[in-house]
């Protein structure tokens, strides 16, 4: 019995570093993906707040539609297989990339447009009344505040994005989940084990993440908004 | 005095009181099917201050927003000196960037520093430089008073505090006119004095000014001409004496006494 810990803690110890540099794998994936959901989620919203019929009914509204009502490892094979098939020979990442990245872009967006639409309009008018063009107010007045008011469900999409990363080792990534099954197929007998260790990275991961979000939303909180200790007796 | 000077003056004086700033002419503005101005044709001449009371409803303010052309108008022409503001190819921004505009409800840039808020215009609107934007907005915050509370966030503020930021922000322009949308309705009646301070000061200085206000005090004692709005159109115009003393209208008579009845005779 004792032997059997032993044996246990030392395949724990093996294997660590090798989930740990799928671990790191799993956070490029998922900086890159948020980094396209984000460069890509914000035209989107303004696209579907500021936007003309034809660009929100066109444009906006049917990317948002189409990556928020397919699940993601289906949209992971239709990119993946869909590319191949149209010749255009992605790389699993690339695939992944696209997939994935726009499936956040579809959500960051409607991170932004609430966040938008949940300004004060008068800011709006202050903005254009004292001469700046539309693209002007948005940059300048808009998207500053915008971006403060989206940062707790932007915490949310950040967690999400990450666990997602773990369904890309379907196309033969080798981010963390990967190596827990090379791990689990090589010490034959070992799986609960082995996954649990993923779990508590995966964990630590997230919620170090969500702790840094945190932090940003108190330091960029507007002075006189300061969250204010809610009375729960009322 | 020697002639010269006497004739410079003169000049300066008479030139002040004839050059046009702003001339409305023939403005009509429907929402839906509801016409909410039924064609009103006004002059704003130079270092004027011309006040727009009336009942609510009858769209003064509506009027100040389609003249900055934060609202559309549907018909009628506006000229901003020698410019058509409402011809389809005029640059709006620029148009609006010499017109100051005051909101009732203030619309400080709630992410901004009171100082930020004064010089972003100059900044980004004007691309000055950064230093001397913000000379211009210490200079404007200091003529309204709050040059100590630049580093003060809007919610920071009270509501007489953010106006007056507010018109610094509007003056900070450097406008040709500006334009004021009921500014002390949203204040508590402790703040209202520091706010029409501010303004007194600045038609005193020779800002050119259209305030829409229900302070009759202020627009008994400060409008050089007080419209009378009604139903869309411009019943009555004249010096505050004429409307006040001898209204031509009894519509007008009506709005005076009721209003001096809630509010207790402050053109005395």
């Amino acid at each position: 019995m004792e032997e059997k810990l032993i044996d246990k803690l030392l395949l724990i110890g093996k294997s660590i570093p090798s989930l740990l540099i799928g671990a790191l794998i799993s956070i490029e994936l998922a900086l890159a993906f948020l980094g396209l959901g984000f460069v890509a989620g914000i035209p989107l919203a303004v696209g579907e707040v500021y936007g003309n019929k034809f660009v929100r009914n066109l444009v906006v509204l049917p990317i948002v539609e189409f990556f928020r009502s397919i699940p993601a490892l289906v949209l992971l094979f239709l990119f993946y297989f869909g590319a191949s098939y149209l010749k255009l020979n992605f790389s699993p990442f690339i695939a992944a990339l696209l997939a994935m990245g726009f499936r956040s872009a579809a959500y960051q967006s409607q991170i932004f447009r609430g966040a938008i639409q949940s300004i004060d309009v008068g800011q709006m008018l202050a903005a254009r009344s004292i001469g700046m063009s539309k693209f002007k107010a948005i940059r300048y007045i808009i998207f500053p505040q915008a971006l403060r008011i989206s940062i707790p469900s932007w915490s949310n999409e950040y967690a999400t994005v990450l666990k997602d990363t773990s369904l890309v080792y379907a196309l033969g990534i080798t981010e963390l989940m990967r190596q827990g099954r090379y791990i689990v197929a090589r010490t034959f007998g070992n799986a609960i084990l082995v996954y649990v260790v993923c779990a508590l990275i995966y964990f630590v991961i997230v919620h170090l993440g969500v702790k840094l979000l945190d932090f940003l939303e108190e330091k960029y909180r507007l002075p006189g908004y300061e969250s204010k200790k809610i009375d729960t007796r009322i | 005095m020697n002639p010269k000077k006497l004739i410079q003056e003169f000049e300066r004086t008479f030139l002040k009181m004839t050059h046009t700033i702003l001339k409305v002419e023939n403005l009509h503005k429907s929402y839906g099917k509801i016409e909410v101005i039924k064609g009103i044709n006004f002059e704003l001449k130079k270092g004027e201050t011309k006040v727009i009371i009336g009942p609510s409803g009858t769209g003064k303010s509506t009027l100040l927003r389609c003249i900055n052309q934060l609202d559309s108008i549907d018909k009628g022409q506006i000229w901003l000196e020698d410019i058509e503001i409402t011809q389809s190819h005029a640059d709006i921004n620029q148009i609006r960037a010499s017109i100051g505009f005051v909101f009732q409800s203030f619309n400080l840039f709630a992410h901004l520093t009171a100082l930020d808020n004064v010089r972003i215009g100059p900044l980004r609107v004007k691309e000055m430089k950064e230093k001397e934007a913000t000379k211009i907005a210490v200079e404007e915050l200091k003529r309204v008073g709050l040059e100590d509370k630049k580093d003060h966030y809007p919610a920071q503020l009270s509501g007489g505090q953010q106006q007056r930021v507010s018109i610094a922000r509007a003056l900070s322009m450097n406008p040709k006119l500006i334009l004021f949308d009921e500014p002390t309705s949203a204040l508590d009646p402790e703040l209202i004095g520091e706010v029409l301070e501010v303004m007194i000061n600045l038609a005193k200085e020779g800002t050119t000014m259209i305030v829409v206000t229900h302070e009759m005090g202020f627009a008994c004692s400060v409008a050089n001409d007080i419209i009378f709005m009604d139903g869309g159109i411009i019943l009555e115009e004249g010096p505050p004496e004429q409307i006040f003393k001898n209204p031509k209208h009894n519509r007008t008579a009506k709005f005076l006494s009721k209003i001096t009845q809630l509010e207790g005779d402050k053109t005395k």
